[in-house]
């Protein structure tokens, strides 16, 4: 009897020293419902396709990466609790938020643990704030807008506009990046109409619009919202080019306003249509696992997750403080990081720089007009 | 002018809408004293009907179709088999919050099955737009108008000119008095809750493609909905359709007018408006309940 306990007992305690397999811990905090649903189901999915090629290619550094899901609900308080509990899960690198305004809240809460964080927004504030652990996966507005506006004044000639924006941390950043330009490239601005996040009826918006005249109008929604509006201007016969940054000619937005997205043109820093290898075969691999085409939002999360495995393997370690030393000022070869998919640098602040496209909707597709090169 | 007309045509059609949804309340309250707070769901669900229809192979209308045998049972039978019958003896206020967690449970199970994001939902009218007098009309939201106002008048009509229909309203104004005269008064608070269920699929079908198919518009709707039940008088179904279209007037108006940013407080100032002033809401009866 003796005999046998004491068997056990060394059987257990010979499993319980053996070193547990170490795995890498990523939180992937996203907008899973709410009004951001559309963004951040599509970051989130890229997050996972990417690590699951990681994972399954080796991991990083020899490590298996474990994602954590976390949903902030388009909720900054939420968010700001999420990112809190992922750190208290014991993650090293957070993926996420993509509405501007959670990650403007819930990036002090990662700063103050020292956990880099990927963010999908694009309010100018973000990479503003001197915080060394936020990193952009697609440029900010403040970086975006002037490659578009330059395009609307020497190519479209472009003199007037008509301005609809999200009244949100995004639309904020957004509307303000494209007042100062307009300034600057001496645009008049004839109309300038705020919306709220979520809103369901543009009608209002789009009769305001109907009594300017504009040579284009700047428009600033998320996807959601801006397929709401896309289907108005269609019902209202506004016949004035619209113009985007990012979402306007999304694929999610393509795909809720149906035909009335065609002809709306806008500037992308990311786009499943664009005529890069690499990009092709990770949309085809994408549509194969979730059975959706992937929007810019899905592409952002992909590039964030080999971002991580690739500066983590520069770095030397997957530690938390490594990899945020190691991003700043950082150049990403596609070459060398085929993930990322395209050449791209992070500055001292965590803002990002790579080429981008302006695209039209055509048939419900987006097709590239131009390749901007990168500011 | 032409600015006004559009807004005018636009906040009509919006607000026929709300109309159906808000009658839904008040069919409800007169039939079995039922405050239903699900009923921003009850009209966000049967749109997913729709799409499930679709998604099986059926073409738009027989979809419709399916959603709406789909709604008249599980909204219509099944809402008053399951929640209001056994609730109703505890009195209102345990139904009233028995409807909130069967909103909740709507609103989540339709982001569990069905995801998270909008989905698109097909057009019921063509994309037609017509010149009315500068302003540009379209066949959708004449389409809306129309379809809303011939529901909401046909349902006054057989209320009001049909046997089933007077002893639906005998049964709401006295069930006691109703069952002597050999009323079935069970049959008739049935034939109000498949109703409901039948108008909450109208407005789903004449919204969704506006409002995009998704889990959480029922918050927008049901709290429209019901500040205009209450502004148009919460007993009176003509005072459901004229508080619907003045909801949907008075926020449009306010939208362009006013100020963007406060148009969702408009409704709510029109609300407080009406509560002070005359709180049996513009149509409505004075009403007097023993408690």
């Amino acid at each position: 009897m003796l005999k046998h306990l004491i068997g056990t007992a060394a059987a257990t305690l010979a499993l319980t020293a053996l070193p547990a397999m170490a795995e890498l811990k990523i939180g992937s905090i996203v907008e899973l419902s709410g009004p951001g649903a559309a963004a951040g189901t599509n970051f989130r999915d890229g997050v996972k396709m990417g690590f699951e090629e990681i994972n399954a290619a080796g991991g990083v550094l020899g490590e298996p990466v474990a994602i954590t899901e976390y949903d902030s609900q388009t909720d900054p308080q939420v968010s700001r609790a999420m990112v809190q509990k992922a750190i208290d899960d014991g993650v090293v690198a957070i993926t996420g938020t993509v509405f501007s305004s959670s990650t403007v809240v819930n990036m002090l809460v990662a700063r103050q643990a020292g956990i880099p964080q990927f963010t999908g927004s694009e309010a100018p504030s973000i990479t503003s704030m001197n915080n060394p652990y936020i990193f952009r996966t697609a440029f900010g507005s403040q970086k975006g807008i002037p490659k578009l506006t330059k395009y609307m004044a020497e190519e479209m000639g472009v003199k007037t506009v008509a301005v609809v924006w999200a009244n949100t941390e995004f639309g904020k950043g957004g509307h303000t990046a494209f007042l100062d330009e307009a300034e600057r490239l001496g645009f008049e601005i004839v109309a300038d109409i705020p919306t709220e996040q979520a809103q369901t009826d543009f009608s209002a918006d789009v009769v305001k619009l109907k009594g300017i005249q504009a040579d284009a109008v700047f428009v600033y929604l998320t996807e959601e919202e801006s397929a709401r509006f896309l289907r108005e201007v269609r019902k209202q016969g506004v016949q004035m080019p619209l113009v985007g940054d990012t979402t306007l000619t999304g694929h999610k937005v393509i795909e809720l306003a149906g035909e009335a997205a065609n002809g709306a043109l806008g500037h992308v820093g990311l786009t499943p249509d664009a005529n890069i290898p690499a990009m092709t075969a990770m949309v085809d691999r994408f549509k194969g696992q979730f059975g959706y085409t992937p929007d810019h939002n899905a592409i952002k999360g992909y590039v964030a997750a080999h971002a991580i495995k690739c500066v983590a393997e520069l770095a030397g370690k997957a530690d938390s403080q490594a990899i945020a030393d190691r991003m700043h000022g950082l150049t990403l070869k596609a070459a060398d990081c085929p993930g990322v998919l395209m050449d791209t640098s992070w500055d001292d602040s965590g803002e990002m720089s790579r080429e981008s496209f302006f695209v039209e909707v055509q048939d419900g597709k987006q097709v590239v007009k131009a390749i901007l090169p990168a500011n | 002018m032409a600015e006004l007309i559009q807004i005018l045509i636009s906040g009509l059609a919006a607000g026929s809408i709300y109309a159906l949804a808000a009658v839904g309340f008040t069919l409800l309250w007169q039939a079995s004293q039922t405050i239903n707070f699900a009923q921003g769901e009850f009209v966000m669900l049967p749109g997913f009907f729709v799409l499930i229809g679709m998604a099986l192979g059926l073409p738009m209308w027989p979809a419709v179709l399916f959603a709406l045998v789909l709604s008249l049972l599980v909204l219509g039978a099944a809402f008053k088999k399951l929640i209001v019958e056994p609730m109703l003896p505890h009195g209102t206020l345990p139904l009233v919050i028995a409807t909130i967690a069967l909103g909740l449970l709507m609103k989540e199970s339709v982001k569990e099955f069905y995801g998270a994001t909008a989905q698109p939902f097909p057009a019921v009218f063509p994309q037609t737009v017509y010149n009315v007098a500068g302003a540009s009309v379209s066949a959708q939201d004449i389409g809306n108008l129309i379809v809303s106002m011939l529901a909401i008048g046909g349902l006054q009509l057989f209320l009001n000119r049909t046997r089933t229909g007077r002893c639906m309203q005998a049964s709401a104004q006295n069930p006691g008095v109703a069952e002597i005269l050999g009323v079935d008064v069970k049959r008739m608070v049935l034939y109000t809750f498949l109703i409901n269920a039948a108008l909450a699929t109208i407005a789903s079908v004449l919204i969704s493609p506006i409002y995009l198919a998704k889990f959480s518009n029922g918050e927008t709707l049901g709290l429209v909905a019901f500040i205009a039940a209450i502004v148009g008088g919460f007993n009176q179904i003509r005072g459901a359709l004229v508080g619907g279209l003045l909801v949907g007037v008075i926020d449009n108006l306010s939208a362009v007018y006013v100020s963007a940013e406060y148009r969702q407080a408009m409704p709510l100032l029109l609300l407080i408006a009406i509560i002070l002033l005359r709180p049996q809401g513009l149509l409505g009866t004075k009403e007097g309940r023993a408690v």
